[in-house]
């Protein structure tokens, strides 16, 4: 009796032990689940949700810290797919954060800009050149539509314009939704 | 794999049965009782810059300018498109955007030219020694000369040939099983010009590298065969192989099951089973090309449907307004009601007759009150299991519609939706009346924008990741160089403060 109790106490320290060792020894540093957080939200890395971009955003919803409905460029398409990643209900989207709304890009008034460097500052993803007192530009396909270069831009020679719909990205609509086109 | 060979003993070939697929009314006699014409020129040609898959062509020519017959209007880089050619002589009279035949019923920028009535060509171009020449050569020809599939998919011709080329083409498969009830212009193309389509063999043969050629018919068009065949002569390596009329066979996925037993992978292609298809009708438009020198400025058109009151075929030039060829079939009947562009399974309807006639318009559907059936209440799905039984893709569309309207993607691919083929068997069949194909096409729509959204995202993320790194980066150096100042700074003072005791005392 003595002996299978002592046996068993001794493997459990052992395997504690061990288990305790691997845990160290073989820690995953950064969270998986921030990481599959992160790949659902939209990048617009525009700032609304209240943290500075989408990885902190999706930290903050990893530890409890933030709620799901916060990002509106990611909209009732991104507030499902986040509740059905961590397993909780829909929720609409958060007044407070903002409406959603179609993707845009900013053009910048060329004759306008007088080159204070400002909106490059603001802007997340480098999509803006320019240098000092020259004109700047917005490379189109490199613009997240976040909006943040608008605010410090001093002659307000920025604007958000909804881009080229060319054939390439028409799809048909809904059935019995002919929202652009003649449905058989 | 290995395609056994029986070049010389028409229908000699083992056929393998197509899964699912409708045997539907063809109505194709209506339109194939009266010759081919080429109607007068209209007063104006609407020309888009648009009509391939791909990027659009940026114009070449300006308001006022005087262009000839094949002259080029506008182009594009080849890893993008295919140039566009003025039809016939006359001036351009604008570069304006007009609605371009498109499902959306979207406009696009047209080139809009009046005819001059002389009908001038300008100097062809022809690669006359192609027999001898690199495929890549005739591989810029066809980009140049705007040649696209004509069979409804307008995927440029030289980027499909070059991709069998990198991957290694044995067959050319030629498709003239044009299986779409109405539609009849790639049977009277081959009926009436059989030696453009074998010319075109023959070209495309050389630009990819196909070792044989089938070209597959319907079993039910009689006088082609013979017309065929008399083109073919003696030769060995062209196998005309009829197909049984059933639709969708001319499907190209469809067409290469039945005639290998093979089955293309859902996401792979016909490249890969080292298969080239081609319709007929793009096969004699590179004859044009690349013998005659000639661009794509006309296709075969079929006018149809009860509520035409002539129907036929038109060897139509591009950018003519649709009015004009009904007209030519002698207008409208009192009860036409539609006007559909394509079949009446896979079409879509026309908003006005003023639209033009671009590279992808095969046929020109009027379809009389009666032919529409009277648009049903859409019912509850009864798991009949119809929809699944005829699906020559082999899908569960019943399954499928569900995902597609609760939104579930994920769900939707991983149940193939990309393989569905929109050909709308599925519709016919199914006796709640849901529109199964339409729920199709917007959903494949979606999970194509899903990707171009994630892909922009991951590489939104590079860029933010790349920034957040470089500004960690500046600061750290503005850090260091700081340090660097302040070491510097107090050495300096430690030293003032060592040896410079006598100056100090000197100064004061
Ligand atoms: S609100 Fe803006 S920054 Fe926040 S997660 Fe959404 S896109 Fe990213
Ligand atoms: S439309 Fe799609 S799902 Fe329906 S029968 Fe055709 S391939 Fe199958
Ligand atoms: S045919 Fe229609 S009713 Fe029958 S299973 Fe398919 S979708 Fe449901």
């Amino acid at each position: 009796m003595l002996i299978a109790v002592v046996t068993l106490l001794a493997l459990g320290l052992l395997i504690g032990l061990g288990l305790g060792w691997a845990a160290v020894r073989f820690r995953v540093e950064s969270d998986p689940v921030i990481d599959q957080i992160d790949a659902i939200l939209p990048q617009t890395q525009c700032g609304q949700c209240g943290y500075p971009g989408c990885r902190p955003y999706a930290e903050a919803i990893a530890s409890d810290e933030a709620d799901i409905n916060q990002c509106p460029p990611g909209g009732e398409a991104g507030i499902r797919a986040l509740a059905d990643l961590l397993g909780r209900e829909p929720k609409p989207l958060n007044p407070e954060n903002g409406e959603e709304q179609p993707t845009t890009v900013a053009v910048i008034d060329e004759q306008a800009c007088i080159g204070c460097t400002l909106c490059i500052q603001a802007c997340p993803v480098d999509a803006i050149v320019g240098a000092a007192k020259l004109m700047h530009t917005v490379i189109e396909q490199e613009c997240t539509g976040c909006d943040l270069c608008l605010p410090p831009c001093p002659v307000d020679c920025i604007a958000m314009v909804i881009p080229d719909q060319d054939g390439t990205v028409w799809a048909w609509p809904e059935p019995g939704r002919p929202a652009a086109g003649g449905v058989q | 794999m290995s395609v056994p060979h029986d070049a010389g003993t028409p229908g000699g070939r083992f056929l393998h049965r197509l899964r699912g697929g409708l045997r539907l009314r063809h109505h194709k006699q209506v339109s194939c009782a009266r010759p081919v014409e080429r109607p007068v020129l209209p007063d104006v040609l609407i020309v888009p810059l648009q009509q391939h898959l791909g990027l659009p062509a940026q114009a070449l020519v300006q308001a006022g300018d005087r262009v000839l017959k094949g002259q080029r209007l506008g182009e594009v880089d080849c890893s993008g498109g295919v140039s566009v050619h003025a039809p016939t002589s006359g001036t351009v009279r604008a570069i304006e955007h007009r609605p371009m035949s498109h499902p959306s019923g979207r406009s696009g920028p047209c080139v809009v030219i009046e005819p001059d009535g002389q009908d001038r060509w300008c100097e062809p171009s022809p690669v006359t020694d192609w027999q001898t020449r690199e495929p890549r050569d005739l591989l810029d020809a066809l980009c140049a000369a705007g040649v696209v599939g004509l069979g409804g998919a307008v995927f440029p011709t030289h980027q499909k040939a070059s991709l069998g080329r990198v991957r290694g083409t044995r067959t050319l498969l030629l498709n003239g099983a044009e299986c779409e009830p109405y539609i009849s212009c790639d049977e009277m193309l081959m009926r009436e010009e059989p030696h453009r389509v074998i010319d075109g063999a023959r070209v495309l043969q050389r630009a990819s590298g196909a070792e044989h050629v089938i070209l597959a018919i319907e079993d039910q068009m009689g006088a082609v065969f013979d017309a065929l065949q008399q083109a073919v002569g003696e030769a060995t390596d062209i196998e005309l192989v009829k197909v049984p009329a059933i639709y969708p066979e001319g499907g190209e996925r469809q067409l290469i099951q039945v005639l290998t037993g093979q089955e293309v992978p859902a996401d792979g292609l016909p490249a890969d089973l080292g298969i080239l298809v081609q319709n007929v009708g793009t096969a004699a438009a590179v004859a044009d090309a690349v013998i005659r020198g000639r661009p794509l400025i006309e296709r075969y058109v079929t006018v149809t449907g009860h509520g035409v009151a002539e129907p036929r075929n038109l060897l139509a030039l591009i950018g003519t307004p649709v009015s004009h060829l009904v007209h030519h079939c002698g207008g409208y009947r009192d009860d036409a009601d539609r006007l559909v562009v394509g079949g009446p399974m896979m079409g879509f309807s026309l908003r006005s007759d003023s639209e033009p006639v671009v590279k992808a318009s095969n046929c020109l559907l009027v379809l009389s009150a009666d032919d529409l059936r009277a648009p049903q209440p859409e019912m509850p799905c009864i798991r009949c299991g119809e929809c699944a039984r005829v699906c020559p893709a082999g899908l569960l569309p019943q399954q499928l519609q569900w995902q597609v309207r609760t939104g579930q993607w994920e769900a939707a691919a991983d149940h193939h939706l990309r393989a569905c083929i929109e050909c709308g068997c599925c519709d016919f069949v199914c006796p709640s009346h849901i529109p199964l194909a339409a729920w199709f096409r917007h959903g494949k729509g979606q999970l194509k924008a899903q990707a171009r959204e994630r892909a922009a995202a991951d590489h939104a993320r590079e860029r933010f990741d790349a920034r957040a790194a470089r500004l960690e980066r500046q600061k750290q150096e503005k850090r260091e160089r700081l340090a660097a100042k302040k070491k510097a700074l107090r050495e300096r003072s430690a030293a003032k403060k060592k040896t410079p005791v006598p100056n100090e005392e000197v100064r004061r």
